[in-house]
């Protein structure tokens, strides 16, 4: 065990969380689903998100040994255990993204530097600083593509890949987790702002939100 | 728009998520204290600014974030490879293995590559 110090970031469950779009959805309104939607936006607000970064070889065998899923290697890869709630992706030759239900992230964190010992590392908890949103639905990609910079052709982009890149102006982590669905791990502070411009994008697709 | 080759995400990227950082392999004196003035000052201060083949250090910023050394035609902007941070360079001024169009330039702008 590191003798970093570490805290639980969640609060007491008596105080309310709100996700960080709670302020866009009062302010900016959630579209309902119609007969032209093509595009649904679901934001999976409150998830514990972990940066990791080390040497790969012994992030991998702890990783495996905690979550079950072998650190992805490959450079843009998005690897998921087996129900597909939890996730690791590549961002840097020594640095990957966890994502884990809510409320897991600090067992997880303990359970990491408990496994990594004195080894050579870094594990940043930024649940609290950043959210993902989903896009599904036919018109998705369409969407993407005028959105970011980053090419998303099924035969650039497969189901399994994760880059970071340029959204509309602001950096965020795209991933595709299946055939049918989208990832933008997008900053806390930026969320309103990438909310408010995929409705604005999504308006041609009738996109929806789901709350 | 132009693609730019992340010698560590191992794919071409959009320009508009590199940055510049300057020249490349640039070695900071050993012994700060036994430098003289000049020798701190160039290392400091003076960079080159060659017409013809340049190693730069480049930045990919919106992505994996690392630095990484680009060679680039300063009169072309052609650029010619990339590199990791701490290799050496294969395309260098005195190499014979500039493309034929850079030499071409190079020629026609007057340089002595
Ligand atoms: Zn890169």
């Amino acid at each position: 065990m590191s003798n970093a110090a570490t805290f639980d970031t969640r609060t007491d469950s008596a105080i309310p969380m709100e996700s960080p779009l709670a302020y866009s959805y009062r302010r900016s309104g959630a579209p309902a689903t119609g007969p032209a939607s093509r595009v649904t936006l679901r934001e999976r607000a409150l998830l514990g998100h972990l940066i990791v970064r080390g040497g790969a070889i012994a992030l991998d065998e702890a990783v495996r040994g905690v979550l079950g899923i072998s650190l992805p290697g490959q450079p843009q890869t998005l690897v998921q255990d087996a129900s597909g709630e939890r996730s690791i992706q590549w961002l840097s030759p020594d640095e990957w993204l966890v994502i884990v239900p809510g409320g897991e992230e600090f067992p997880l964190e303990t359970r990491l530097r408990e496994r990594l010992g004195s080894a050579h590392y870094a594990i940043s908890d930024v649940s609290g600083g950043q959210t993902l949103l989903e896009l599904a639905g036919e018109a998705a990609r369409e969407l993407l593509m005028k959105t970011v910079i980053y090419d998303v052709h099924p035969s650039h982009f497969p189901v399994g890949k994760g880059v970071t890149t340029v959204f509309a102006k602001a950096a965020t982590m795209l991933r595709r987790p299946d055939e049918e669905r989208w990832e933008l791990v997008v900053r806390r502070s930026f969320a309103d702002y990438c909310y408010r411009w995929l409705l604005d994008a999504g308006a041609e697709y009738g996109v929806n939100v789901e709350q | 728009m132009f693609y730019i080759y992340c010698p560590y995400c191992g794919e071409h990227r959009e320009e508009e998520e590199f940055r510049p950082k300057g020249q490349a392999h640039i070695e900071r004196p050993a012994e700060p204290e036994a430098c003289s003035d000049e020798e701190w000052g160039n290392y400091l201060f003076f960079r080159n600014n060659p017409r013809g083949v340049h190693h730069e250090m480049w930045v990919h910023a919106v992505g994996c974030r690392k630095f990484f050394n680009v060679t680039r035609h300063t009169v072309s902007y052609e650029i010619l490879e990339t590199y990791k941070m701490g290799e050496q360079p294969s395309i260098t001024a005195d190499s014979q293995s500039l493309p034929r169009e850079v030499a071409a330039v190079s020629h026609q702008e007057g340089v002595w590559a």
